[in-house]
């Protein structure tokens, strides 16, 4: 396993990118000048309208797009070293949208059991990690099901499992709950704060809503290919007149105290749990 | 509507069928069948008819099941027998009736031959209802293994067939999706002549066939992201071997070859 101590598992330094033009028509750039570090075992938020280049920056992280200008290295590893592309990947796992797309065998063992075949790991050694990774998600009674008659949740969670049976350092996970309902979702979240939390695994969330953004320590706000706002959920989610100027929404507790602003209360804006927000409400009101 | 195709169903079971290794499954079967091609009399059949209802016994596969997905090949079978029926010439005439003849041979042909398909479809079936598709494509890739050495893609056959298996109910759905979404447009599937049915389908294969483009792209990214490389330094989580009751199993089969060859010989 490639060695990895290092504060910041992902860092981009002066990242440019540019889409490759179909023949003659010029190429869409995305990236001319980013700069971003990711620390070990945080749990960052990227947040961003459509075409904002989040999904982008993620493909760069697995060496899946290499940068036209600029780094990115991931351990200490440049990402567009051609004979390093095996470590990189193995210490960056991707869980993207579509979780009918990311699932290759039709058992889910199998499945899970993917991604440390290709490493080449030892038969008894890959059964003892899709044990321990279907148990992580919950999803330990289901290994001899098929996918394809588990709920949306589940099956995002079974490709969770696929990426930590490769024993990730960080796990990038790209829109993971656009397709899910509620309590899809909430099933996802718990499961990537539970790995954060107890694995200390390092997880970049990808994501349109706010509210699990705001259970990150950190969020990044990317507009038109460069860093708009870092910092921590308080601190970038207070900014709501700048988040409504890059087309997004604070949210719905800071927004409902933002509004109240509006008439003239005086509430602070760093209300994220709704418990809190209540008690600032009583607290304005009464006194 | 789309949804109860049998075909290739497995039933998850821990029968000595189930547990047997996919590759003496394999080998059994294609013996099996070559025996039912080389057997002549009553005898013979009967004798290959008992094996395959004592394999059907022990692998607990309810019989329901089978029959289900007899269905479709309902027309084969009747095709076949009337065929033999009516063409065969030799032997005593049973009826004769309006220039057609149906001869005792041809009765007994008839018989034997919609009983030899039934029992090769049968014991297919059987394969396919005790093995999970992966088995399956893991014991054809390790039976196939000896042809990498004359360049044939084995690793990457076995892979597709395993990637194919995997999106046939998602492809199921989503035509299912595609259908419903067009029928609410207003389009026509079940009325009109063959010609403006065949039409009606072309707004469904295109998106479908885009969508599965979509799928195949997004899903190398994923698998590309899983490290996979091909098969080269891939490893396996199970790895296949043989235990005791497959060498039983390949005793049985060779004996029953066996046994119809020599019936055979003695023009039984």
């Amino acid at each position: 396993m490639e060695g990895c101590n290092l504060a910041e598992i992902i860092s981009v330094e002066h990242l440019a990118y540019t889409y490759p033009g179909v023949e003659d028509a010029p190429g869409v750039p995305v990236f001319s000048d980013l700069n971003l570090k990711i620390e070990e075992g945080s749990f960052v938020a990227i947040l961003g309208t459509n075409g904002c280049g989040k999904s982008t920056l993620a493909k760069h992280f697995n060496s899946i797009l290499l940068p036209s200008g600029g780094k990115v290295y991931v351990c200490g590893i440049d990402t567009s070293n051609e004979g390093r592309i095996m470590s990189v990947r193995r210490n960056v796992g991707m869980v993207f949208q579509n979780p009918d797309n990311q699932i290759v065998a039709n058992v889910v063992e199998e499945d899970v059991a993917f991604g440390p075949e290709n490493l080449g790991i030892a038969s008894p050694e890959i059964r003892n990690r899709v044990d321990r990774a279907l148990k992580q998600v919950d999803m330990y009674e289901y290994r001899t099901h098929s996918p394809s008659l588990l709920s949306g949740g589940q099956k995002q969670r079974i490709a969770i499992a696929g990426v930590i049976a490769m024993e990730p350092k960080c796990i990038v996970l790209d829109e993971p709950t656009a397709m899910l309902d509620p309590r899809g979702r909430q099933e996802v979240m718990d499961t990537i704060t539970r790995l954060n939390q107890e694995k200390k695994i390092t997880v970049v969330l990808i994501t349109h809503h706010m509210d699990e953004a705001a259970r990150c320590q950190r969020v990044v706000v990317l507009n038109k290919g460069v860093v708009a706002a870092d910092g921590t959920p308080q601190e970038v989610f207070s900014q709501v007149p700048l988040l409504h100027a890059l087309g997004l929404a604070a949210p719905e507790t800071v927004e409902l105290c933002w509004a109240l602003n509006q008439q003239g209360f005086d509430l602070p804006l760093d209300r994220l749990d709704p418990a809190a927000c209540a008690q600032a409400i009583f607290h304005e009101v009464t006194v | 509507m789309l949804r109860d195709i049998t075909l290739g169903q497995y039933f998850p079971g821990n029968s000595p069928i189930h547990r047997l290794d996919p590759r003496t499954k394999l080998i059994v079967l294609v013996v099996y069948i070559v025996t039912l091609f080389l057997a002549q009399s009553w005898i013979s059949y009967g004798i290959l008819f008992l094996f395959l209802a004592f394999t059907i016994r022990i692998s607990t596969i309810p019989l329901k099941a089978i029959v289900k997905g007899m269905k479709p090949l309902v027309m084969i079978l009747l095709f076949t027998g009337i065929l033999n029926l009516f063409f065969t010439r030799e032997g005593e005439v049973l009826v004769s009736f309006w220039g057609l003849v149906i001869t005792v041979d041809g009765v007994q042909r008839a018989i034997l031959m919609m009983a030899r398909i039934l029992m090769l479809i049968t014991c297919t079936f059987l394969l396919t209802y005790t093995t999970s598709p992966i088995a399956l494509t893991d014991g054809l890739e390790s039976l196939m293994g000896p042809l990498k050495k004359i360049g044939v893609p084995v690793h990457e056959l076995s892979m597709m067939m395993c990637i194919a298996l995997r999106f046939i109910p998602t492809l199921i759905e989503e035509t299912d999706k595609i259908m419903c979404a067009q029928k609410a447009r207003g389009a026509d599937f079940e009325n009109g002549s063959l010609m403006e049915r065949a039409k009606a389908l072309i707004p469904i294969l295109v998106p479908l066939f885009v969508s599965a483009f979509r799928r195949a792209d997004e899903l190398a990214t994923a698998m590309e992201c899983r490290c996979y490389q091909g098969g080269q330094g891939r490893t396996k989580m199970k790895i296949l071997r043989y235990h005791r009751n497959d060498m039983t199993a390949f005793g049985i089969g060779a004996a029953l070859a066996a046994v119809v060859v020599v019936l055979g010989s003695f023009g039984l």
